[in-house]
């Protein structure tokens, strides 16, 4: 395999040509946030954290999905960078409600990690707080809309690696929604193989399995935590 | 059928069209059918008229909001009315009949809408049968592609495109002859042609004008192109909400197909090309290519990063050339005269003519084809001037440009003029603004199209439009903070920044535009809680 030589972040590196920009920074350790991106998926390049500046181009660039080329100079965390960034976090909190002391993810969820990292303690946005609802339809999982970022990769992990085509995007903008077969019920999907890599895939809590609450406050009741969060909206 | 029976047919028409001693043409463009031109046309045909009267429909004659217009043609005069209705139409005539013109809807022939115009796309829309070949023939239809095929090479065809200057009338400006040099040049044996017909922003309707009048001439340069970069198939994408237009294209291609122009062995050439029509389901963001093109196979449409861009990785993973409806039909005048005729009109760098689709506060809405570099002012004369108040700015690009006041109508109209002031020429719509109109409601406007329209892939467009709305909500309802501004701005350049595809870069547009050059609009919403134009209330305002 050919390779190239570039530099990130002052340091030069050499790499197979076909990689990524992410895949180079990875290979030596430099850090680049992503949130839709997930090894073996195809890139999508949506939620536009892992946006990277590139020496002669005015407009920065999605990491998951551009080549690395020969003699690239690639700035990972400028300052404009890390302002991108921490505005995209705070508007993917204030879409849908993340409330991650009542979330089957909290301290382990992708998203809220990344917030902590970028140090984000409020959000300036208005919360847009829809309505969503949820599918606990399915024996052993349950989708969760109020928690999706819109990531898709549960539609791509559904596609790309079980070949089931189960998971899918509906409607457009901000009413977008993930929808199993022709936005039927999880739980009657024919095309659906119960194999739970959607929700392996899941940065957030969006997608969970059912009784796998937060184990360390003993909350097991999958029941009992839909009911509380149902009152809290009224 | 080859070369010489296109010119035995077109000759042929001609000749018959010359024979009658009055031809009326009926405008059976969208706008003048809404107005009632079917029935005019219907009435006409119905009277007992002497056998020399011919009366047809034509295509869109361009003052739209003047219709239903007809054009009568008797010794050699020519006289167009406006508004028409069915017994006014019949009186035209019958006063033509006795050789006198009426004065009822007579269009002076100093009408300033007609008289700075400079028809090469348009050349013969308002003039020809859109449902007739042998009308288009008559009009020379298919003549640049029977001598290109004689006379030309497919480098050669590259080669004159590219001299000539023209650049994609789809907004971006990018050199046509570049992008089929490219297309050209890729590696595969299979390729394609794309014309993006999905012309979606408001105020905007250039597209819908060619195809609905003249759709041959959309296949034919479709058809050059083909020749051109060693494309066999092509592809009209067409929004849903254009029906006549779809019906129209439908029916040329099956007349086109029937007569041997399309099809295997094109005019009787070792060349084959066939056109197929894709019809959108009502997505702004189709209009974006990679979008176009995920709709054209069948999937979602959203658009891919780029690169690769369509010429390296299109349609079925093969190299793709994709260029706007009016590009397509500047092809055809560019081979029949050449390149250098084409450079020598509008400015350098901006050669050719523009099509514009003018509405908003004007007294005559409609489509008009200037040289490029027209100044503004002299485009909103020929559309009568403004009506309801005084001029405040002009919304150029749609939704995705900004808006031009009055302190610049001077401008130059062309590609490298308008960013200069912060907006774009972009496809042709514009939409002239009188005093009376509130600019934070305008951007309202539009943020909230784009809100509506965007297609939810990448954060920033996705909610960022969202956030905007809300922003520009509680400033138009009187509610705004002096701090929301500065949240506005950091957002539009979020947007800009770091959205996937075009529409979300150039969403916040008209927020920026409008806040660069009526800023004081905004801070009276906010200060005083005072629309200064009156528009927005929230009954203590």
């Amino acid at each position: 395999m050919p390779q190239i030589s570039l530099t990130i972040d002052d340091q030069a590196v050499s790499i197979r040509k076909g990689a990524t920009i992410l895949q180079t920074a990875q290979a030596v350790g430099i850090h680049i946030p992503t949130l839709c991106n997930l090894k073996g998926l195809r890139p999508l390049g949506g939620c536009r954290v892992c946006l990277v500046e590139l020496q002669g181009r005015s407009r920065p660039a999605p990491a998951c999905a551009t080549l690395a080329e020969a003699g690239m100079e690639i700035t990972t965390a400028s300052s404009r960078l890390q302002a991108i960034r921490r505005q995209i976090v705070e508007l993917l909190l204030a879409e849908r409600n993340h409330q991650c002391p009542v979330c089957v993810m909290n301290e382990k969820c992708e998203l809220q990690d990344l917030a902590r990292r970028l140090g984000i303690d409020h959000v300036r946005f208005n919360y847009l707080s829809p309505l969503l609802g949820m599918d606990i339809s399915h024996e052993r999982f349950g989708i969760d809309h109020n928690r999706c970022i819109l990531c898709r990769r549960c539609v791509r992990v559904c596609d790309e690696i079980e070949g089931a085509h189960t998971w899918d995007v509906c409607g457009r903008g901000s009413a977008s929604l993930i929808i199993s077969d022709l936005k039927q019920q999880w739980g009657e999907s024919s095309t659906c193989t119960d194999c739970g890599k959607c929700v392996q895939a899941c940065p957030t809590g969006a997608l969970f399995e059912k009784g796998v609450v937060d184990t360390r406050k003993g909350v097991t009741d999958l029941e009992k935590l839909v009911k509380w969060r149902n009152r809290e909206r009224r | 059928m080859n070369a010489t029976d296109l010119t035995m047919r077109a000759a042929i028409f001609r000749k018959r069209q010359a024979d009658h001693t009055i031809n009326v043409s009926v405008c059976s463009g969208s706008p003048c059918i809404a107005a009632g031109a079917e029935n005019i046309l219907t009435a006409l045909r119905g009277l007992d008229l002497p056998v020399s009267v011919h009366t047809f429909g034509v295509g869109c004659m361009g003052p739209c909001s003047r219709g239903p217009l007809i054009r009568i043609e008797s010794n050699g005069q020519v006289a167009t009315y406006e508004r028409m209705t069915t017994s006014l139409a019949a009186s035209a005539l019958l006063a033509h009949l006795e050789d006198r013109n009426q004065a009822e809807g007579l269009l002076s022939e100093e009408f300033p809408f007609f008289v700075g115009q400079q028809r090469i796309v348009l050349s013969n829309c308002g003039g020809i049968d859109p449902e007739n070949l042998e009308s288009a023939l008559g009009a020379g239809a298919y003549g640049a592609l029977a001598r290109m095929m004689e006379e030309m090479t497919p480098e050669q065809v590259c080669a004159e495109i590219a001299a000539s200057g023209l650049r994609g009338r789809g907004g971006g400006g990018y050199p046509t002859g570049t992008k089929w040099n490219l297309v050209r040049g890729a590696a595969g044996t299979r390729k394609f042609i794309v014309a993006n017909g999905d012309e979606g922003d408001p105020g905007a309707f250039m597209d819908r004008t060619l195809m609905e009048s003249d759709p041959h001439r959309l296949l034919e340069g479709m058809a050059i192109a083909g020749y051109a970069v060693g494309a066999k198939h092509g592809f009209i994408y067409v929004r849903g909400e254009y029906p006549l237009a779809a019906r129209r294209l439908r029916l040329a291609i099956q007349q086109a197909e029937e007569a041997g122009i399309l099809g295997r062995r094109v005019l009787d050439n070792r060349f084959s090309f066939s056109i197929r029509l894709r019809i959108g389901a009502g997505a702004f963001v189709c209009g974006e290519e990679t979008a176009l093109m995920a709709s054209v196979m069948g999937q979602r449409g959203q658009p891919l990063i780029r690169p690769p861009y369509p010429a390296q990785r299109g349609l079925w993973g093969c190299s793709t050339l994709i260029n706007n409806v009016e590009t397509f039909g500047c092809i055809p005048p560019i081979i029949q005269n050449g390149a250098s005729w084409f450079n020598s009109i509008g400015t350098p760098g901006n050669s050719g003519t523009k099509v514009f689709s003018i509405s908003g506060d004007v007294a005559t809405i409609g489509v008009l084809e200037v040289p490029l570099g027209t100044p503004l002012k002299k485009i909103v004369q020929m559309a009568g001037g403004v009506v309801g108040g005084n001029f405040k700015a002009a919304q150029t690009g749609g939704a995705s440009g900004g808006c031009i006041p009055a302190s610049h109508l001077d401008m130059p109209v062309d590609f490298d003029s308008l960013p200069h002031l912060g907006s774009i020429m972009g496809s042709g719509g514009m939409i002239i603004i009188n005093d009376q109109r509130c600019m934070p409601d305008m951007a309202r406007f539009f943020i909230d199209f784009c809100r509506e329209e965007s297609c939810g892939k990448c954060v920033p467009c996705r909610t960022g439009t969202e956030q905007l709305l809300r922003l520009l909500d509680r400033i138009t309802q009187g509610e705004g903070a002096e701090e929301d501004l500065g949240r506005m701005k950091e957002l539009c350049t979020l947007m800009q920044d770091a959205s996937l595809c075009g529409l979300g870069m150039a969403a916040p547009t008209p927020v920026l535009s409008t806040l660069r050059w009526f800023r004081h609009e905004y801070e009276a919403h906010i200060r005083n809680g005072v629309c200064p134009s009156g528009v927005c209330s929230r009954g203590d305002i």
